[in-house]
């Protein structure tokens, strides 16, 4: 009876209480973000949607000046950048994937390994473009003498390769834990029938994992879209349609980041908006598309 | 041994090296980039860097002070903002698995984890800059703090999943109120899983640009004042890094040297007390 | 005559649909040890979990009927204070990861931000350590973290960490069954001792342990109890046919 009096008051009741009524506002207060980033891009679209409607999409020029806004080029940018980057990474994040989740799941070479890869993932997208603007540009630049292409050294080929860098690391790691998930008893199976190692990868462990790669391969897809920063710096920033993979471009990121606080008429911030949200909604798509696709393997 | 059996073999083995050189080509980028923000940016760095802001262009000198300052209140205040709302909306996904506002809600936190950051900073620019019609520091802070929310809820959830249920019941069964098990207990015990979570979120945010771009959008003087608008290290980066003058290049080497130091340290900082603070069961 | 602390009258658990604790009516007296046994899945545990309002922490499940401390419903009581008065000791040792030994015993006190002298303090944990039969084995390593002692002075320190709090009921749930047979041993006296303070119910699947250590027993089938009797009688002289079969160990 005592030690109730001492420690138990009805206060405490109402901060229980109090306290859970918050956790369940914080939950709430996602869905409310999420929602209102969805509405807030919408409405200020409207202007867009309204004078411009499909034409917006097949548009092919887009000069503010003469208030004409086709995003076309964009679009065609952020998915030849993209895939692009895409396409240049997975050999070394498939590599990366299978030796750290196969070949080597510990040791130090394998940690040094994972390291490298963790700070891969952290150095900030500014510095990237810097870098890539101080180092790839002139690079790219020579290689374009070479083959004959005007060298303007920024363009869609070096935001790729820059993008490519970038996006390895999450490939990568998802690689890995998916690879990781293969059930041993499969792959000793393979191995006591006398598989080489070789023979349980490629026979085994990559159609086992064929899915979650793909997904992992969505994920990094999705990061690519969205990459504002490195790309703006060497894509070269240019509004027409890109006619080979070393003109110079410009993708949805980097037309906003470049373009946003400079737009003084209605239609040509609703314009940018929209971009944005088409941004928005393809990523997001592509995120929960495969994060479902993960989850699902993950729980075979 | 036969032939074949040699073939597949050999195939098996080079395979493997392939694989790894492969692999650790990804370290030629990384050392590049380092050893290039080293070589250039160690020259710069000095006492007079730090604290003094940048010098008109033609003149030699100047610092970073005003972007240093500005990155840390920025970043400092969107922290205090995101890590206790997250760290919360953590512990509700955790406890209440599978009720339909905890589905609901981890899928609004999928979408602000999906959302482009330079999207969050449109966003942020319709809700508070144009609102109070003017750029300024704690916009920048809230678009940052809605970058890191869905990494501190994630890693809260995922790390308060994995403790037994028996600490909760053993917390209840004391005649804990609720609040204080949370706090006292679960928080406590999950709190080396928490504090990655945090650390790696700052880390992200203390080197994004874009979401700035339209909110603190930056400012060539030393300010304090979270209402007006406000340099940090990767705006100056990007604003120098792509102006045509030299002396601006170096400063942005400079500042580009000091955050991938901060960056990186925190980083490492984050992997040591992972290592140390595991409370064992 | 003894009095009744704690009485349960046609008392219903359900999780969902699953009616798990069927109609329950039953009197524990004071300074008794009651034990419930029955084969798993009898509704023991669930009924245990009732009586400190632990139950309810699962989603989806419910009560129905009376559950009786001193003539007062506690289902009408503020379940905080249900569990200040009722404490309980779970069936894997569960001390707090974080906290020493020491403020593990005073947890129910510091956790809950009551402030009490420190001379208060050491009393109260010397005296609930003595209680738990613990205090000489670890007087000297009060400030180490409570996880880093074996399974049986675990489950002595939960113990000692729930008596510290003056409950007039101790609810044990299978307190021995992660146990070796030497900390068995060494819990069921010290259950002895407690009987002096505190009211015990302990669940247990044990038999052997049920007729060792309790004054009365009581026996679940299928979320029934089927049969409750002073501990002699019932396992001398079962009334119930399906008592006597698991006595006899026909089924468990």
């Amino acid at each position: 009876m005592d030690v109730v009096k001492k420690v138990f008051s009805y206060r405490k009741i109402r901060t229980e209480t109090a306290f859970k009524r918050f956790l369940v506002f914080t939950a709430i207060a996602m869905m409310v973000i999420a929602i209102a980033i969805f509405l807030t891009l919408v409405i200020h679209s409207i202007p867009s949607f309204q004078s411009l409607g499909t034409r917006y999409f097949f548009g092919t020029t887009w000069d503010p000046v003469s208030n004409v806004y086709g995003a076309l080029p964009f679009l065609l940018g952020t998915l030849i950048t993209s895939f692009l980057a895409l396409l240049i990474s997975i050999p070394f994040s498939y590599a990366i994937a299978i030796y750290l989740g196969e070949y080597q799941t510990k040791g130090w070479l394998s940690e040094l390994l994972k390291n490298i890869v963790e700070l891969v993932a952290a150095v900030p997208s500014v510095i990237y473009g810097f870098w890539a603007l101080v180092v790839l540009v002139p690079m790219v630049r020579s290689l374009e003498v070479k083959v004959g292409a005007a060298p303007y050294g920024v363009g869609i080929l070096t935001a790729s390769l820059v993008l490519a860098i970038m996006i390895i690391p999450y490939a990568a790691s998802l690689g890995r834990e998916l690879i990781r998930l293969v059930p041993s008893d499969l792959k000793e199976g393979a191995y006591s029938l006398g598989a080489t190692r070789f023979e349980v990868l490629r026979h085994v462990i990559l159609p086992q994992t064929k899915s979650g790669l793909f997904a992992g391969l969505l994920l990094s897809l999705g990061r690519a879209l969205g990459e504002t920063m490195a790309v703006t710096m060497v894509i070269g920033n240019t509004s027409i349609l890109p006619d080979s993979i070393f003109s110079p471009a410009n993708t949805m990121a980097s037309v906003i980041a470049n373009e946003f606080t400079e737009a003084d008429r209605t239609l040509y911030l609703s314009a940018l908006i929209e971009l944005g949200l088409v941004l928005f909604i393809v990523t997001v798509v592509i995120n929960i598309i495969g994060k479902l696709i993960i989850k699902r393997f993950s729980n075979e | 041994m036969n032939k074949r059996l040699q073939l597949r073999l050999a195939t098996s083995k080079v395979f493997e090296y392939f694989i790894m050189l492969l692999a650790f080509l990804i370290t030629i980028p990384l050392f590049a980039i380092i050893y290039y923000v080293l070589k250039t940016g160690l020259s710069k760095l000095s006492w007079h860097f730090i604290t003094n802001i940048p010098k008109p262009v033609g003149e030699i000198g100047g610092g970073i002070a005003n972007a240093l300052a500005g990155s840390l209140l920025i970043v400092l205040v969107a922290a205090v903002i995101a890590v206790p709302i997250g760290i919360l909306c953590g512990v509700y996904l955790s406890e209440n698995r599978n009720s339909k506002l905890a589905y609901w809600s981890r899928l609004a936190v999928d979408v602000m984890q999906g959302t482009p950051s330079i999207v969050i900073g449109i966003v942020i620019y319709f809700w508070i800059v144009k609102p109070s019609g003017s750029f300024s520091a704690i916009s920048g802070s809230i678009a940052l703090a809605i970058m890191m929310l869905p990494i501190v809820i994630r890693s809260t959830e995922e790390t308060l999943k994995l403790l037994p249920s028996s600490l909760k019941e053993a917390g209840l069964a004391l005649g804990l109120p609720y609040h204080k098990v949370i706090l006292r207990v679960i928080i406590p015990c999950g709190i080396s899983g928490i504090l990655s979570g945090v650390m790696l979120a700052v880390a992200r945010i203390a080197g994004e640009t874009a979401p700035l771009l339209f909110t603190a959008f930056g400012n060539p003087y030393l300010t304090t004042n979270v209402l007006k608008p406000m340099q940090s290290l990767p705006l100056l980066i990007f604003n120098y890094a792509t102006s045509p003058y030299d002396e601006w290049h170096d400063l942005a080497w400079g500042a580009s040297l000091i955050l991938l130091i901060w960056v990186l340290l925190l980083n490492i900082t984050t992997k040591l007390i992972t290592r140390k603070w595991k409370v064992q069961f | 005559m003894e009095s009744a602390i704690l009485s349960s009258k046609n008392f219903n658990a359900y999780f969902g649909n699953n009616h798990v604790v069927k109609n329950v009516s039953m009197d524990i007296p004071k300074n008794n040890i009651v034990a419930v046994m029955g084969p798993s899945g009898c509704g023991k545990t669930t009924y245990l979990r009732c009586i400190n309002r632990m139950h309810e922490l699962i989603p989806g499940a419910k009560v129905e009927g009376k559950m009786l401390l001193h003539d007062k419903d506690i289902y009408s009581i503020n379940p905080i204070l249900v569990r200040l008065k009722i404490g309980m000791v779970f069936q894997r040792p569960n001390p707090f990861p974080n906290l020493s030994i020491y403020d593990n015993v005073i947890a129910g006190y510091k956790l809950n931000g009551f402030k009490i002298k420190k001379s208060e303090r050491d009393s109260i944990v010397e005296n609930s350590l003595i209680k738990a039969a613990l205090w000489n084995e670890v007087k000297d390593t009060l400030h180490k973290k409570g996880t880093f002692l074996s399974g049986g002075q675990q489950q002595r320190l939960c113990i000692a960490r729930a008596i510290a709090m003056e409950p007039e009921v101790l609810l044990m749930d299978e307190p021995t069954s992660a146990l070796d047979p030497i900390s068995t041993s060494s819990i069921e006296e010290l259950m002895h001792e407690l009987k002096k303070n505190f009211t015990l119910v302990i669940v247990t699947h044990n038999m052997q342990q049920a007729a060792r250590v309790s004054d009365k027993t009581a026996f679940f089938f299928l979320g029934e109890l089927v049969e409750y009797d002073d501990t002699r009688e019932m396992f001398i002289n079962p009334k119930d046919s399906r008592t006597q079969n698991y006595i006899t160990g026909r089924f468990s």
